[in-house]
């Protein structure tokens, strides 16, 4: 075929992306050698000094990461486990299939921010029903919002609630694609429902399951605006996530400078360890 | 034992659609009530519970001069930056992965996968990451506050998705129907628009679909990049969210939002019963 239709094809889509995005890569890259506040609004350049600071006197950065690690790391686990879980139980034959399937895709259809204001109202200590009803079995209020371990869960389950159904979506998706004849042979060997289940369908998805656990886990990474909105990061740090604590320093404080070097840390952080946890996973569900 | 298996099974089922439907339900029963059911205690049922009124439906609509939430503008603004920028990633993201699925490229060390995974990559790239220099970029042109701007941000986020679902659809398009298409006398163009094209339409369903959900759901962007002349849906529903709120309209303003891309759920669904989901997702 000739040479110059496969650009034609290929470059526009490709440049829109490069021409958006090269400016604020390069942007960030200078703005974090940059001492940019709001006392010095300015393109100074201070070399590394912001990198220094970011290294040796910064623990609330580092823990807001690993902050960040625990809830998506717990959330994606358990959205895997019960995605999995809804995705089985719906996809051979059983009463109203399509009804339930479509329940379960609900909650990714709606806007996180919006579903969580209602979530705040929800887990609303006096006022909320969840307090209140468990208030009628006699269980004393829980502090789900002002409780600095119990805010950590109550974003945990918003999470789980809202980005199920896109593992549910993946996995079912996987799950009709799967070719019969593994599956009749099984019965023909009488193999029981649990033995099916380790020994044919869980190895025929290891690879669909490590795409959509390593899609969610980049999405999960992003955790933003469920924090923004339940907690404001609170009570106290409990609850901060690291692209929460650049918001505070960057378009709060208005250290720019040091906010881009936040920025740009914490996503080749992001890169690397997402690549790495990708070949982990291969290499752990593909062998088995 | 199976009998323990299919108790559990629907067990667990009525749990997750009880728990999916809990939030909804709160919101609904919410939306009618006043300053009194609201703060007095926790009330479920109208009339029932408390005596059900329309103030938190009738305030979206009311002008803000007159003490109104006026949802409307930021609707129709939330619906043309999310069908904008989802069609424009469409089309340069369904070229794109058309060239990668049936060409191949060699520059240097970078083969088709990488150009690929370069596409798909920049979901990794975190809102906050983009949001300080695109403030200052978008203030530099001139775009800052304004639907143009949000709409070529959102180009970033939404065309990654457009060439993740359309290279693995285009991968299970077979090749010899562009190859009948050429010995017919087309060229690649009209072998693209005439034949490709048309036997493409539920990836590219599909991919329009997922375009508009992650459009519409955005948030953060909209946040740091419009102030006053222009508003987006999730952030007017938050700018609610003070300290006196006011559930009622809130919630009212909330199911409104919402209720748009609820009928997307079953139109997923009804591609996912017809099996075309699975060729386009995997």
């Amino acid at each position: 075929m000739n040479f110059k239709h496969k650009f034609v094809f290929l470059f526009p889509g490709l440049f829109v992306l490069i021409g958006i995005l090269i400016f604020p890569i390069i942007f960030t890259i200078r703005l974090s050698l940059s001492g940019w506040n709001s006392y010095t609004p300015e393109m100074n350049f201070i070399g590394i000094t912001n990198y220094i600071r970011l290294f040796t006197d910064d623990p609330r950065f580092w823990e807001s990461f690993f902050r960040l690690s625990f809830l998506s790391v717990t959330t994606v686990i358990l959205q895997y486990i019960i995605g999995f879980a809804l995705a089985m139980m719906v996809w051979r034959e059983i009463k109203f299939k399509r009804f339930f399937r479509v329940i379960f895709l609900v909650p990714m259809m709606t806007t996180p921010v919006i579903m969580t204001v209602i979530w705040r109202t929800f887990f609303h200590e006096s006022l909320g029903p969840v307090n209140d009803l468990l208030g009628g079995l006699g269980v004393k209020p829980i502090l789900w919002l002002s409780d600095p371990v119990i805010a950590k869960f109550t974003v945990i389950i918003v999470e789980v609630w809202q980005w199920t159904p896109f593992m549910f979506l993946l996995l079912l998706a996987g799950l009709l694609s799967l070719p019969k004849e593994p599956f009749l042979a099984a019965a023909i060997d009488g193999a029981s429902p649990f033995r099916k289940f380790v020994y044919v369908t869980f190895p025929l998805m290891a690879p669909i399951s490590i795409g959509a656990i390593i899609i969610r886990l980049i999405e999960a990474s992003k955790i933003m605006d469920t924090v923004f909105v339940l907690t404001s990061g609170g009570p106290g740090t409990a609850t901060e996530t690291s692209s929460f604590y650049i918001y505070i320093k960057g378009l709060r404080e208005f250290q720019m400078g040091y906010a881009a070097t936040l920025s740009f840390t914490y996503l080749v952080i992001m890169i690397i360890s997402l690549t790495i946890i990708a070949k982990v996973l291969t290499k752990l569900m593909i062998k088995e | 034992m199976s009998k323990l298996y299919t108790f559990l099974k629907y067990f667990f089922i009525t749990f997750w659609t009880v728990f999916v439907v809990a939030p909804f339900l709160w919101a609904v029963s919410t939306s009618f009530k006043d300053f009194q059911s609201v703060n007095s205690k926790v009330t479920y049922i109208p009339w029932l519970d408390f005596e059900p009124t329309l103030e938190g439906w009738r305030v979206l609509i009311k002008s803000p001069a007159k003490g109104g939430v006026d949802i409307v503008e930021p609707y129709f603004n939330s619906i043309f930056v999310t069908c904008t920028a989802s069609l424009i990633s469409i089309v340069l993201g369904t070229l794109a992965a058309y060239a990668l699925s049936r060409f191949t490229f060699k520059a240097g060390f970078v083969r088709n996968n990488d150009i690929t995974f370069f596409f798909i990559s920049q979901r990794i790239m975190p809102p906050i990451v983009l949001s300080i220099p695109f403030f200052i970029f978008l203030s530099t042109i001139g775009l800052l506050d304004s639907l143009l701007g949000l709409v070529v941000v959102y180009i970033v986020l939404l065309m990654p998705i457009a060439v993740w679902i359309m290279v693995d659809f285009f991968n299970r398009v077979p090749k010899e129907l562009d190859e009948t298409a050429l010995i017919d006398g087309c060229n690649p163009y009209q072998a693209f628009y005439k034949v490709v094209l048309p036997n493409s339409i539920p990836g590219l369903i599909v991919a329009g679909m997922f375009c508009i959900i992650f459009g519409w759901i955005d948030f953060f962007f909209a946040f740091i990049l419009t102030f006053t002349e222009v508003q987006l849906l999730p952030v007017k529903v938050v700018a609610l969210n003070s300290s006196i709120t006011p559930w009622w309209s809130l919630s009212a303003s909330a199911l409104v939002s919402v209720a748009p891309l609820i009928i997307v759920a079953f139109i997923v669904e009804r591609y996912l019963s017809k099996g075309n989901l699975s060729g386009a997702l995997k």
